[in-house]
């Protein structure tokens, strides 16, 4: 990257060395960065490639080369296919309620109004917390005995004392409760994101759009949505893919179950990874995650440049 | 006038009812975590009981508790430091290169931010046995900078911008050497960006569950997040208000640093590409 020209006699070539000397200088502050992510996130990545087409087991640590097996095997897999179908339910039914929560939270937080410090401090709870605990949290407001929401829900007369609904019990209300902790935990990142964009849009454009008449509803899909769309994209993109490969929902609050109604492509890749020691089939599983992310890197750098443009 | 007051009904109409909802479990753990053991279960008692740290001092004395608080605290703290020499340089350079060159290298770094540790858990399983860091928190202390660092580089980079280079070049005329007006002025006024990164990514490796589990075996190594789940639920410890006084304790002083430094994150976040 950095090309080191050789210090010369003359004036000029010194000069020349010097600006190259920038670009050495700037190769050497970003060459530990790189190195590192390359050791760590570039290799072990193309380590899991290489694994996904060995029979790796956790007790032997070398595989022998099996081609397209693992591949073939788990798309044969009734299991495997509905974690696939239960991770596109999980990520797009989440991060669609995200998007509107956010979005309403957004634009009813941009402006200063007395209380917002503290009111932002609410907002902001489900995402400073460590999910992996406040899942746990979950757990118990799920719990078949103790149940709050059934609590709240049997005051209100909207369920029957004597048949409590049981929460992470049944296939259908499991699925619906992870849902619900995942989008509980990532709208105040997606508000945060948003507010952002709101806030970047200067107040000329606001101004302008106002002496054009524009108000309200128009003013808000014609002038600031527009806007702010390229940032509000960045931030659902973020949302489905740490949506799309989170494990610590699903695992924790029901790992999966009952019968496989909640497997997701992570949990399932663990279980079949470190719980029954098959890395080479469980790489195969996480290696189904690729088109997620290679869809949202396509997709950020495509609306990051437009963003810029704006 | 009357425009502004509209809004103000609809900033309360909407945040309001949100912050319930979002709050709500905080506020129902910290419920449970002052009940007495006894009392949990009884559907009679939930809002009525006689409020106890039982619970507290049972997650103190007789849980791995603050063992697991010291584990991530010294995770945390070691990666902090990691990252900080390997981001600080980087984004810094990152921030004054300009053209294509150093615009695409940002983002590049960004974007291996997105890959998951579901996707590097198990080749990086086998890389810890090989290099026999099992069950050791120099495991995780080695792993995470793969994340931290990409991170650190963005925030930075984003930070780094916002000073003008005007600043430096009078640092240079003065007869300052590049190294010189880094350590001299780009980094004392960049302290609050740099605190911003320490928080985020200390709080980055606090809530870092996937790693966590798969290296750690043994009860005294185990991280909060790992440590929690494990041995309070899976383990015959089952206490709830001890639970929940688990959860509370190391969430409400991250919110406040969040909501404290929420700005700045925003600035630097959004700063290294939408400016």
């Amino acid at each position: 990257m950095a090309v080191m020209a050789a210090p010369g006699g003359s004036r000029k070539i010194r000069l020349r060395y010097l600006a190259e000397r920038r670009g050495f200088l700037a190769a050497l502050l970003i060459s530990p960065a790189v190195l590192f992510i390359g050791v760590l996130v570039g290799a072990p990545l193309v380590l899991a490639i290489y694994l996904s087409f060995t029979d790796a087991t956790a007790g032997s640590l070398s595989g022998k080369w099996v081609g397209l097996a693992n591949f073939r095997q788990e798309l044969s897999d009734p299991i495997f296919r509905g974690a696939v179908w239960h991770t596109f339910l999980f990520t797009v039914i989440s991060q669609a309620v995200v998007i509107i929560c956010a979005g309403l939270l957004a634009h009813a937080l941009v402006r200063s109004f007395r209380g917002r410090w503290l009111l932002r401090f609410f907002v902001l709870l489900p995402w400073a917390a460590p999910v992996a605990l406040t899942a746990i949290g979950f757990l118990w407001f799920y719990d078949p005995q103790a149940s709050i929401f059934n609590w709240f829900l049997i005051h209100l007369h909207l369920v029957s004392s004597t048949n409590p609904p049981t929460w992470l019990g049944t296939p259908r209300a499991a699925m619906s409760s992870i849902i619900t902790v995942q989008a509980w935990r990532t709208i105040p990142f997606a508000t945060v994101i948003f507010l952002a964009g709101i806030s970047s849009i200067p107040q000329e454009v606001d101004d302008a759009a106002a002496m054009d008449g524009a108000t309200g509803l128009k003013k808000f899909w014609y002038v600031s949505l527009p806007l702010q769309l390229p940032i509000a994209i960045v931030a659902v993109l973020f949302g489905i893919v740490f949506t799309a490969t989170d494990m610590v929902v699903p695992y924790i609050l029901t790992n999966g179950g009952p019968f496989n109604s909640t497997q997701v492509l992570t949990t399932w890749a663990f279980q079949t990874g470190i719980n029954s020691g098959n890395i080479g089939e469980g790489a195969a599983i996480a290696l189904f995650m690729l088109p997620v992310l290679a869809f949202v890197v396509v997709g950020m750098l495509f609306f990051a440049r437009r963003a810029e443009v704006t | 006038m009357t425009s502004g007051w509209r809004h103000k009904a609809f900033s309360y109409g909407v945040v309001i009812p949100f912050a319930i909802v979002l709050a709500f479990p905080f506020v129902w753990m910290a419920v449970t975590s002052f009940k007495p053991e006894a009392q949990v279960y009884d559907p009679t008692k939930v809002w009525t009981f006689h409020p106890t740290l039982a619970s507290y001092s049972f997650l103190f004395h007789h849980t791995g508790y603050l063992r697991w608080l010291r584990n991530s605290s010294f995770v945390g703290l070691m990666v902090v430091l990691i990252t900080l020499a390997v981001a600080l340089p980087a984004g810094y350079a990152l921030a004054r290169l300009s053209g294509r060159v150093g615009r695409s290298l940002g983002v590049g770094i960004f974007l291996t931010y997105l890959v998951p540790p579901t996707l590097l858990f198990l080749p990086l399983s086998r890389v810890i046995s090989k290099l026999h860091l099992e069950d050791r928190l120099w495991a995780l202390i080695l792993v995470y900078p793969s994340f931290t660092i990409p991170f650190a580089v963005w925030l930075l980079m984003g930070f780094f911008k916002t000073i003008p280079q005007e600043l430096e070049d009078a640092a240079l005329m003065d007869g300052c050497s590049r190294l010189g007006s880094l350590v001299r002025i780009v980094f004392p006024i960049s302290i609050p960006g740099i605190l911003t990164v320490v928080i985020f990514t200390f709080s980055l490796v606090v809530n870092e569950f996937v790693y966590a589990i798969t290296f750690i075996s043994s009860s005294t190594n185990r991280t909060l997040t790992v440590g929690v789940p494990t041995d309070l639920i899976r383990g015959d410890l089952f206490n709830w208000p001890g639970i929940m006084a688990a959860i509370l304790i190391p969430s409400i002083p991250l919110a406040l640093v969040y909501n404290a430094f929420l700005n700045r994150f925003i600035a630097g976040f959004t700063g290294g590409a939408f400016r």
